[in-house]
């Protein structure tokens, strides 16, 4: 009986595995769909983008034979799935470079934003969320609610534009837009790309502090709007832990209450608060567009946007592909990491 | 239901023509379907009218649509043209000009009441368009389960996919930018979601007694949907879409700050912003004062979709 169950569970788990394959083809297959779509939607014609619209009717006839446009619809997007999957989204007009490279430049910036917001998220928003669940409806409880009310409510931008206005400006606590000061640029070698990173590891200590001045602010700006979320969210899972009848057997064995809420409660809540955490770390890619416009953050949200401006259409397709992979793989991450930690779904 | 200790003589002075309102309002035997939905929305009214937050919300949203009735009344001054250029450029706040001036020396103040037609006409649009979408895409995919299920929620996971600004940019950038491009885009990028909830309330009506009623009947299929099962998912939807509008506004705001919305010289919130981010150290009134409108009116309908939450959807709120 043993062996069958644990034949059966296999049996499952990799029916379960094939599903989540299929399920992941057809959406990344749905995400390169819309692009395509949204491509040809376009009123700009790539043709005459290229060849100018003075050019004569033969050339005219072989550019557009080179880009494929003669060909049926249904043949130009398998072309084009094609070269997505082996990530060749073209030439970025603006820059001349493959799309694809161009990303991987700038990616790393975008990902040490995020990063740095959703720790920023997690190590103040769980304890805040855990505290206002324990002290229900005490002055904690109500600010947490502000602060969640306030995060919904206030445009990112504006708030980016605020904070270097007070802090940046007026206090002078934080350094300007960008990454690095130019005079510290140079004092480093880009390995990773993640400033941070290498000018700790090459020991340059001025420019890694100077690093730090600049990505404070915009990492706390995502970190407060990662951290609105996380801590509203916690507070609910723990409100349902506290109510569950080991807590009660917890405190009745005579634990302390900080083991109790701390050792116990929360570590149930940890189980969904994962895929909350890997929701808020995808959703900063989003917030990073805008923070990274006024923060001048050379990262993947300045680079659609730039491109955006310029009418760079493959550039802004692959940064939108790009990012909708991202979001798809990390609530994966999270789906998986949920059958992990709880041994219920096993 | 809870609120049957809403008795009369609580309010001992109130006339008599109003208690009997009340007490035909509350009756335990409505005598039509009307006595009782009118009873039913009044029970929910009281609730909703206990709830100061949800009160304040719906105050400022009324506010909002008064604003932007009563532009051509309460605006001081022209939203688009301004005043001298040479001395009227980027003034502080003062009694002249409320919120100062920009550059254009054009007053704030006045732009701002004029923006709230905008955001109120891009809310409205947008929950138009999308609110019907996502309602047949939900009602229709739960009802008729099988590979129209299956399909149509494939494709709602692959729009959920993406980031919701992310895919209104890319939207946006193919049809050129504009306020209508704008709410397109955001129309096209909110669905998904009142689809999954349409589609769950959906799946626990499909087996009820009473659509087995209808359909012994004979009603047919589409007047199942349209005719039972619609109305039922209504006020679970209302409630997201109300709590949505904050989304939607945010949005239009971020899609204008980037130059991808309403086009100058409208007086768009977001894109006023924008201006003001380039005298930001020295006039930081022209970026400030239209932002904290964007925050007072997404508030506003956050408290709101709080409110109704609570009065429509018990169960979801917390």
């Amino acid at each position: 009986m043993n062996a069958s169950g644990g034949r059966h569970a296999l049996r499952s788990s990799l029916n379960g595995i094939a599903r989540f394959v299929l399920v992941l083809a057809t959406t990344l297959l749905g995400l390169v769909a819309i692009t395509f779509f949204i491509g040809r939607v376009v009123p700009i014609d790539p043709v005459l983008a290229i060849v100018g619209d003075r050019a004569p009717p033969q050339v005219y006839e072989r550019a557009r034979q080179e880009l494929g446009l003669d060909r049926p619809l249904i043949e130009q997007f398998a072309i084009y799935v094609k070269k997505a999957a082996t990530g060749d989204f073209g030439n970025s007009v603006l820059t001349t470079n493959p799309v694809m490279s161009d990303i991987a430049n700038v990616f790393p910036a975008t990902l040490e934003l995020a990063t740095l917001g959703v720790l920023i998220g997690i190590f103040i928003g769980v304890p805040l969320g855990v505290l206002a669940a324990v002290r229900r409806g005490s002055l904690i409880d109500q600010f947490v609610r502000v602060l969640g009310l306030a995060g919904y409510s206030i445009p990112i931008f504006w708030l980016g534009l605020m904070g270097l206005l007070l802090f940046y400006a007026k206090l002078g606590w934080v350094a300007g837009p960008g990454r690095i000061d130019v005079t510290y640029s140079y004092l480093y070698t880009p390995v990773t790309n993640i400033v941070l990173l290498d000018t700790a590891m090459q020991g340059q200590w001025d420019a890694f502090w100077d690093a730090v001045s600049h990505i404070i602010l915009p990492a706390c700006l995502l970190g407060y709007f990662s951290l609105a979320y996380i801590s509203r969210m916690t507070r609910s899972f723990m409100l349902n832990e506290l109510a569950q009848e080991y807590v009660i057997a917890a405190r009745v064995k005579g634990l302390s209450e900080f083991r109790v809420i701390w050792r116990h409660a929360l570590r149930n809540a940890a189980v969904p608060l994962v895929t909350v955490i890997a929701l808020s770390y995808a959703n900063l890619l989003e917030g990073s567009v805008l923070t990274e416009t006024v923060f001048a953050w050379p990262g993947l949200g300045q680079y659609i946007t730039n491109s955006l401006q310029n009418a760079d259409m493959n550039a802004v397709l692959g940064g939108t592909l790009v990012i909708g992979a991202v979001f798809v793989l990390l609530n994966l991450v999270s789906d998986l990491l949920y059958r992990l930690l709880d041994p219920r779904t096993r | 239901m809870a609120g049957a200790p809403l008795l009369p003589e609580s309010l001992p002075q109130a006339p008599a023509r109003s208690s009997g309102l009340r007490a035909w309002l509350l009756s335990a035997e409505p005598h039509s379907r009307w006595q009782a939905r009118l009873g039913r929305f009044y029970l929910g009214w009281r609730s909703f009218t206990s709830n100061p937050l949800a009160m304040l919300g719906l105050g400022i949203v009324l506010l909002l649509i008064l604003m932007a009735l009563l532009a051509d009344f309460i605006a001081p001054y022209s939203p688009v043209t301004g005043g001298d250029l040479r001395t009227q450029r980027l003034l502080p706040p003062s009694e002249t000009f409320w919120l100062g001036t920009d550059d254009q020396a054009r007053d704030i103040f006045s732009r701002i009441i004029y923006g709230s037609r905008i955001t109120l006409f891009v809310v409205v649009l947008v929950s138009i368009i999308a609110t019907p979408i996502g309602l047949l895409v939900g009602t229709v995919s739960g009802y008729l389960g099988g590979w129209v299920d299956t399909v149509l929620m494939r494709v709602t996971d692959i729009f959920l996919a993406f980031p919701r600004l992310i895919l209104a940019l890319a939207f946006v950038a193919a049809l050129g930018p504009g306020i209508e491009n704008a709410v397109i885009a955001i129309a096209i990028t909110s669905w998904p979601p009142y689809a999954r909830i349409a589609r769950a309330e959906t799946l626990m009506i499909r087996n009820s007694d009473f659509i087995a009623a209808v359909k012994l009947q004979g009603a047919s299929t589409p007047r199942i949907i349209l005719g039972h099962v619609v109305p039922l998912c209504l006020s679970s939807l209302i409630v997201r879409v109300t709590l949505d509008m904050a989304g939607i506004i945010l949005t239009a705001a971020g899609l204008g700050f980037l130059g991808l919305g309403a086009q100058p010289p409208t007086p768009e919130w977001g894109a006023m912003v924008a201006t003001g981010r380039n005298y930001l150290i020295d006039q930081w009134w022209v970026a400030a004062m239209p932002g904290i409108a964007i925050f007072v009116v997404s508030l506003g309908f956050n408290l709101l979709g709080d409110g109704l939450r609570d009065v429509l959807d018990p169960k979801a709120a917390k």
